[in-house]
């Protein structure tokens, strides 16, 4: 591929030698492609992507609004990836489940499914201290990917962790 | 049998046109790219479905590793300088012109003001093993000096968080608290990009 075109003219042999300007250019284009290649992977794949997170306000007295019990459901996130949930206040049925596709967002989907007219559930997540990070933000992101409209994150409260141990030495869970 | 003759082609071709966009391509990719910061710890963010890019400019990150230190650094160098002075004169640590500048040079720190200095002398290999997190706790909150510290130098900043995986869920809410303390409440979680689940 390489050449330097020394043909010239055929018939004339009088004056200074032409050179031909043309030059191979392969090397250079195949440096040019490598670094082309360089630059793309590392631009496109270091773009981090990141998911808002608004806390409710705590400075402002919010006006405390009554809502039935039967509209709000707490999840509590839990040790070693494990997910309890209730409906209500009073007595509630702690039921224990994951956050796999079969996990929480079914109950997240029945819950929003049997909602009543203009009545969206309310979702309230409560995070345990010993909750991996990685928790919070899969209950966030499944929010987000069942649509729930309503939903807070809250403190955690001594009643909580006491229906959670409950559930836990009801069903033998030990850990 | 007759041998057939393939008469020869000159193969060579006119390349200039390819090397014309090859090095326009390059140029352009050159410019555009920024490289990533050498991060004094490694964190393996979890993943989620949201698509939200992550902007330049004006953040504030707040990293918590996998042990649960924090680190935190600022996107612009201006106002990182005029961090370090507001929060030099509070902690009452001096700090040299040359150490100042290092500083601003530094992506994301994770010690106390007193371990700053030596910190900054330290080269960045060696800044991964001594830097143990900032304060957190409530008898010596340093970050929340560092975040009011941050906002007073940039107004718009917005406030990152960078968490692994495994990190205790504890030390986020206890972030989270020291920004609502400073009545934050709108926060930018990091996370690695997860394909939509499509039976929704």
């Amino acid at each position: 591929m390489a050449e330097v075109d020394s043909s010239g003219g055929g018939g004339k042999k009088k004056g200074p030698k032409k050179v031909s300007t043309k030059i191979d250019m392969t090397p250079m284009v195949d440096l040019a492609f490598l670094l082309i290649t360089f630059f793309m992977l590392t631009t496109t794949f270091s773009k981090p992507k990141t998911m808002e997170l608004n806390m409710p306000d705590k400075t402002k007295d919010n006006v405390k609004q009554e809502v039935e019990e039967t509209r709000t459901t707490s999840i509590i996130l839990g040790t070693k990836d494990r997910v309890f949930y209730y409906t209500g206040i009073k007595d509630p049925a702690v039921e224990q489940t994951d956050y796999s596709a079969n996990g929480i967002r079914k109950v997240l989907m029945q819950k929003i499914k049997e909602r009543p007219k203009g009545k969206d559930p309310i979702f309230i997540i409560k995070s345990m201290d010993e909750a991996r990070y990685k928790n919070i933000v899969d209950i966030l992101d499944e929010m987000r990917i069942t649509g729930a409209q309503v939903y807070a994150m809250v403190d955690i409260t001594p009643g909580d962790i006491e229906l959670v141990d409950k559930y836990k030495k009801d069903n033998n869970i030990t850990d | 049998m007759a041998k057939v003759k393939i008469p020869r082609k000159n193969i060579s071709l006119d390349m200039t046109a390819m090397c014309d966009v090859a090095f326009l391509l390059l140029t352009f990719f050159m410019l555009t790219t920024k490289f990533k910061p050498d991060e004094p710890v490694v964190v393996d963010t979890p993943s989620s479905v949201s698509e939200i890019i992550l902007p330049d400019a004006d953040i504030m990150t707040i990293t918590v590793d996998k042990e649960g230190r924090v680190f935190f650094g600022v996107s612009n160098q201006t106002d990182r300088q005029e961090m370090l002075q507001a929060m030099a004169k509070k902690y009452k640590v001096a700090f040299t012109g040359s150490e100042v500048k290092e500083f601003t040079l530094t992506e994301t720190f994770g010690s106390p003001m007193q371990d700053l200095k030596r910190v900054l002398h330290a080269t960045s290999a060696q800044r991964a093993k001594i830097q143990t997190g900032i304060p957190v706790d409530s008898v010596n909150n340093q970050l929340q000096d560092w975040v009011a510290n941050a906002r007073y130098a940039n107004r718009g900043i917005r406030i990152v968080i960078k968490g692994d995986k495994d990190a205790d869920a504890k030390v986020m809410k206890e972030i989270i608290t020291i920004m609502q303390e400073q009545n934050i409440n709108k926060f930018n979680l990091i996370t690695n990009m997860e394909a939509k689940p499509t039976d929704i």
